[in-house]
């Protein structure tokens, strides 16, 4: 084995391990600690797979912002057994469901892929991952796509802000 | 001599640098302190003072190490250690001189160039929250909680204006490597000509990041009875402290190389010095640099009364954040306009 | 309004310059810069010691006359005078042969002050009839042990070859003031204390 299966079993270890750990454990900080751990075990098979600016970005926005906000709200609402809600049997079901058909598109995308990504990736061509071949693939090919995602990502922060100027009414 | 080896030395070198400066640094705010107060500062410990440092030091490693019963004690060992690894990391991707030729090799004096440098830095800075916050959380104590709370809001809060600051200078350098952006500023001017607006807004967001006056409300004295840090003591508190000055440090480093051109200085290439000799010259101007900033710490430190918290985050978002966004818009306009894009 | 010094407040609201905040942080650093350059007002001490007023009082001594005898001659007025109680002795009686260690024929055998008690009034030193106690510029010097406060004759008493010089307390102006034992003052004074005394 290379080193850099070496690496990847490493990772992939941690990941799971840190994944499971999330999902196990009993206190919610704990579960927050373990999923920053996945996201780290995450970039770093970014890094293996040379796209270092979705590594640095996965960390930016995932460990560095998004988990930090997480972390606050559990630290103030103070979250313990008794304050568990206990959901309905029928939205387990759904979102089981829901998971589960969430899994199947992964699984089938993820199928598709296979047939192309490992001969680019081999190869490195063309520095694939940089931040300047992203930009120009972001801005060229999928210039629509990514418009569209903002407008969604501005719709969901005024909807933010709507909700939380009605409650000070 | 094998080019590893030259790069593990470097790194070494930059690593007891770093701790240097950051020892020193503490002697430094005692001193600046004390002279902007008219007294004299600590003069004791050798001439000066200056080994007060070292006697600050053993008394640290001397004293009890105290975990509180009911706190979690692998959680209160990580906080300090997380921020003081983080503090660390930041320094690798600074380009500390230029080239240096040890027996027909050259090396760089930077660590690694990492072609998303600023990036790495970013994305390390937003990490050093997670030492404050897990040990605020782990000392089981109010104070310690609201300071680990405030810290993270706080930084969260910074780190978007921060972000947006930069990336109207990505904008003008159009490169996210450390190194090239200093490079750039030797041809032309400092990029503090090109980027006024969003050198004032980094810089006041290196001071919330910091968590130094008048953006120190994690750890405030007089209302948290020392925040995140009120349970620590011997080295652990001494590693919370020393974090917060390697990253003044790194953030002056890093304002510097940003827009007041790294190790580049004016008429560099006028004096006659060639290779190692200007890479030397270049350092130690670096240095100097670096110095006058963290003096500057110093001084706003022991100028400016901390911020009312409601103060603190109508700054953050309703004052820098649309500057920060302005300040894109004018560069965009202004490069459209000179044909840059 | 007694005087017309007097302001109006006017809490009124920031311009838009002053709500900028810059032109008062650059006004408050350079404030502080000023202060970097300016003499500080530390004095270092154990090298450099500050000078101290005429009038201070500090640590007691117990004087000798010219000859080098005893001025003390345990007659209590000091005890009776000192607000904190911080003064203690016993007298004893002068033997044959003693006449060059102790003026008088009485002197005091134990002579103690608690310094942790002493607050430094002068008191002792204006009720003295013999000129034998001073207040002097000396500091007392602090230790771990209460006891070690208590000074007795071994610290208190001048040594012969070392004499404390008393020249600022002992003003030919003072001299006479303490001259005159029916001067109003020191009558009232002492009068009052010895009937405290005799009540207790």
């Amino acid at each position: 084995m290379s080193i850099s299966q070496y690496i990847f079993w490493f990772l992939s270890f941690v990941a799971l391990i840190s994944a499971l750990m999330v999902v196990f454990s009993k206190s919610p900080v704990y579960s927050v600690l373990s999923l920053i751990m996945t996201f780290f075990a995450i970039a770093g098979h970014y890094l293996l797979l040379s796209a270092q600016f979705l590594a640095a970005v996965h960390i930016i926005v995932y460990a560095g912002a998004i988990m930090v906000l997480f972390l606050y709200v559990i630290m103030m609402l103070n979250l313990n057994k008794e304050a568990e809600p206990h959901k309905k049997p029928y939205i387990q079901i759904i979102s089981f469901v829901a998971i589960g058909l969430l899994m199947v598109t992964l699984i089938g995308t993820l199928k598709e892929a296979e047939a192309i990504a490992p001969s680019n990736i081999a190869n490195n061509v063309g520095g694939i991952g940089t931040v300047e071949q992203l930009g120009k693939v972001l801005f060229n090919q999928f210039l629509l796509p990514f418009e569209i995602s903002s407008i969604l990502f501005l719709s969901a922060m005024v909807g933010a802000v709507y909700l939380s100027k009605k409650n000070l009414q | 001599m094998d080019p590893l080896l030259i790069k593990a030395i470097i790194v070494l070198i930059i690593f007891a640098i770093t701790l240097l400066v950051a020892t020193y640094s503490t002697w430094g705010e005692r001193k600046v302190a004390a002279f902007l107060q008219d007294r004299v500062g600590p003069n004791r410990a050798g001439p000066g003072g200056l080994l007060q440092p070292l006697a600050d030091a053993v008394k640290m490693f001397m004293k009890e190490e105290i975990i509180p019963s009911v706190s979690n004690k692998w959680l209160f060992i990580l906080g300090p250690c997380i921020s003081m690894l983080t503090a660390l990391m930041t320094g690798v991707v600074i380009p500390w001189g230029g080239d240096i030729t040890l027996g027909g090799q050259t090396f760089n004096l930077q660590i690694v160039d990492l072609n998303i440098g600023i990036l790495y830095l970013f994305g390390v800075v937003s990490l050093g929250v997670y030492g404050i916050m897990i040990g605020g959380w782990a000392s089981n104590n109010k104070y310690s909680l609201l300071g680990a709370i405030r810290a993270s809001s706080q930084m969260i809060s910074y780190e978007i204006a921060m972000g947006l600051a930069i990336i109207a200078l990505v904008m003008t350098t159009g490169t996210l490597s450390l190194k090239e952006i200093v490079q750039q500023q030797d041809a032309g001017f400092a990029n503090i000509v090109y980027q006024p607006l969003g050198f004032v807004i980094f810089l006041i967001c290196a001071f919330a990041e910091t968590n130094r006056a008048p953006f120190d409300l994690p750890e405030c004295e007089t209302e948290l009875i020392g925040g995140y840090h009120t349970e620590y003591s011997s080295m652990k508190l001494g590693f919370f402290l020393f974090a917060e000055y390697i990253n003044m440090f790194i953030s002056s480093a890093v304002i510097v190389s940003f827009y007041f051109g790294g190790y580049n200085f004016p008429f560099q290439h006028e004096l006659g010095l060639e290779g190692n000799w200007l890479t030397i010259v270049q350092t130690i101007v670096f240095f100097m640099k670096v110095l006058g900033f963290v003096f500057f710490f110093f001084w706003v430190r022991w100028t400016l009364p901390r911020f009312r918290y409601d103060q603190l985050m109508n700054l953050g978002w309703k004052v820098l954040l649309p500057l920060a966004l302005v300040n894109i818009f004018i560069t965009g306009l202004t490069m459209w306009f000179l044909g840059k894009i | 309004m007694l005087t017309n010094r007097s302001k109006q407040v006017v809490k009124r609201e920031m311009t838009w310059f002053e709500k900028a905040y810059f032109p008062a942080i650059l006004s408050g650093l350079s404030i502080t810069i000023k202060h970097f350059f300016m003499k500080k007002a530390t004095v270092k001490y154990p090298e450099v010691k500050r000078e101290f007023a005429p009038v201070y009082r500090g640590q007691h001594v117990l004087k000798r006359d010219e000859s080098g005898a005893e001025r003390c001659t345990a007659c209590g007025l000091c005890a009776v005078a000192c607000p904190a109680e911080a003064i203690t002795m016993t007298a004893n009686e002068r033997k044959k042969g003693e006449e060059n260690l102790y003026r008088e024929e009485k002197y005091a055998s134990v002579y103690e002050i608690n310094m942790l008690r002493c607050i430094f009034c002068g008191l002792c030193e204006e009720a003295c009839p013999k000129e034998a106690i001073f207040l002097t510029d000396r500091i007392v010097p602090s230790t771990f042990e209460r006891d070690e406060f208590i000074y007795g004759k071994d610290k208190l008493v001048e040594p012969i070859d070392q004499r404390v010089d008393v020249s600022k307390r002992q003003t030919p102006a003072v001299l006479e003031f303490k001259k005159d034992k029916h001067f109003k003052h020191n009558k009232t004074y002492l009068d009052k204390m010895l009937g405290k005394a005799k009540k207790h």
